[in-house]
């Protein structure tokens, strides 16, 4: 039924609202990501760029405006979730792995829950993405035992098995050391490599330019300025320049 | 002055010490499994977005919480009979306590389940888990596991009070000790058997619960994590 050509985007947000309250959180966001895209969303704290990223999996409820993913209408009521939730994996700053299931189980729950698979299959999976995050000898470990980027690329490997369509990662090294996050990135660069449409809202510049084919900067819920990662090195907007040049452009 | 104790006089009814504790236990076991179940149910719907359900399960657990024991006992006993049900004094007492601990139960496992922070539902429902395989999968065990000590020490409290079911003769631990103090006269020694025959069945349903938490939560057995 649903069809995607390769000249449809992805994910397509256009003039998107959304407030909490009386604070105006995104005003009027519009943004499209195309397949094998990677996309960096960035701005100050506040700015809504986490708040568009969750919007994207409907985790925001937005009060106007349209969002097509992966061929679901995402701004309706009655969007199929558990269909969406499908075709868009997400990964947390605070990586919310299962406590009480080994990484096996934390990876193997949905794709037998969701999909139906078979826990021999699932368990082949499992190993498979836990090789792609660099995590095999961690299969039958529990989450606490794993330090902060192992759980991170743990996490990544769970949502990885859902085979989705677009990842979105919000924020995931913001709790790590500068260690723990270059491991992390470097199982966001083999993705990238691999050709997965990613969305990732990130703190981290450096990083940012060398991997996003594309840049959002927001600024108080608009999309103040986008381009390719140049626009890090050559900003045209005043906010963008004071933004890049207290200290964050380190790689 | 000086205390005459005559155990043997006591001890010879040992029998009935014996079936009155297995009682008892019995009394204990049926109530724990379906008072888990319906307190468990409770707490779930008193997070229900249905007003109707979440304000049906908050009623049963404050108008349980706030009424004695045994008067819950006399309602139900009473009360099943003037609907004309002829309910045996064993199952009168089953279902009086079963409605008592649920409410008691559903109160614990409401602070258990708000105990799970956030971001696990989030990361469950962003795998595209349903509402029911989130409770299931993600919720209920470790709930249950942040809870454990005070939902076990509710069930050995369920035990104990049931010795008030002696008062619709239910043939449990009290009621035997009721009897054999009357036909022998030893109250004193019938009831310090008694008292230690209840340390013991407690002892008995900690342990079981201790090995029931092995099974349950196999992190903790692996991680060596005392509960």
């Amino acid at each position: 039924m649903q069809q995607n050509p390769s000249s449809e985007p992805i994910v397509s947000l256009r003039d998107v609202q959304k407030s909490f309250g009386p604070l105006r959180v995104l005003d009027g966001v519009s943004f499209a990501v195309q397949r094998g895209e990677v996309l960096a969303l960035i701005g100050r704290s506040g700015s809504g760029k986490s708040t568009a990223l969750r919007c994207i999996d409907r985790f925001e409820k937005v009060d106007g405006g349209e969002i097509v993913v992966c061929g679901h209408r995402v701004d309706r009521p009655d969007v199929d979730l558990r269909a969406l939730r499908q075709d868009v994996g997400i990964v947390f700053q605070s990586y919310n792995l299962f406590p009480h299931l080994t990484i096996e189980q934390n990876i193997t729950l949905a794709p037998c829950a969701v999909k139906g698979m078979a826990t021999a299959q699932a368990r082949d999976l499992a190993r498979k993405v836990l090789a792609q995050v660099g995590l095999e000898e961690k299969l039958h470990a529990y989450p606490e035992q794993l330090s902060g980027g192992q759980q991170q690329r743990a996490a990544i490997a769970r949502s990885l098995a859902m085979q989705p369509k677009v990842m979105l990662f919000d924020e995931i090294t913001s709790a790590l050391d500068p260690e723990l996050t270059s491991e992390v990135l470097k199982v966001i660069e083999q993705l990238a490599a691999d050709g997965m449409t990613m969305v990732m809202v990130t703190h981290e510049m450096g990083f940012a330019k060398g991997i996003a084919d594309r840049i959002v900067f927001m600024h108080r819920g608009k999309v103040h300025e986008t381009g390719p990662a140049s626009i890090l090195t050559s900003p045209t907007t005043p906010e963008l320049t004071q933004f890049v040049g207290t200290g964050n452009l380190k790689s | 002055m000086s205390i005459q104790l005559d155990f043997p006089a006591v001890l010879e009814r040992w029998p009935s010490f014996l079936a009155g504790a297995a009682l008892t236990l019995e009394l204990a076991f049926f109530a724990t499994v379906l008072g888990a179940l319906i307190g468990t149910l409770a707490a779930v719907g008193r997070g229900s977005r249905s007003a109707a359900i979440a304000g049906a399960c908050k009623v049963y657990v404050e108008a349980i919480r706030n009424t004695p024991l045994l008067v819950q006992i006399f309602l139900v006993y009473f009360g099943l009979a003037s609907l004309g049900l002829k309910l045996s004094a064993f199952t009168v007492a089953v279902a009086a306590l079963t409605i008592n601990v649920g409410a008691y139960t559903a109160e614990i496992m409401r602070a258990g389940f708000e105990a799970i922070p956030r971001g696990q539902i989030e990361a469950a429902e962003g795998l595209a888990l349903s509402r029911l395989q989130i409770y299931w999968h993600i919720i209920l065990l470790p709930a249950i596991e942040k809870v454990y000590p005070a939902l076990t020490s509710q069930f050995v409290l369920l035990m104990l009070a049931s010795s008030v079911c002696s008062q619709i003769s239910a043939e449990e631990l009290t009621a035997v000790a009721n009897y054999i103090q009357s036909d022998t006269y030893r109250a004193f020694e019938t009831y310090i058997i008694v008292a230690v025959l209840y340390i013991i069945l407690s002892l008995v349903m900690r342990a079981g619960f201790w090995g029931l938490g092995l099974v349950l939560f196999p992190r903790r057995r692996r991680l060596g994590t005392p509960l």
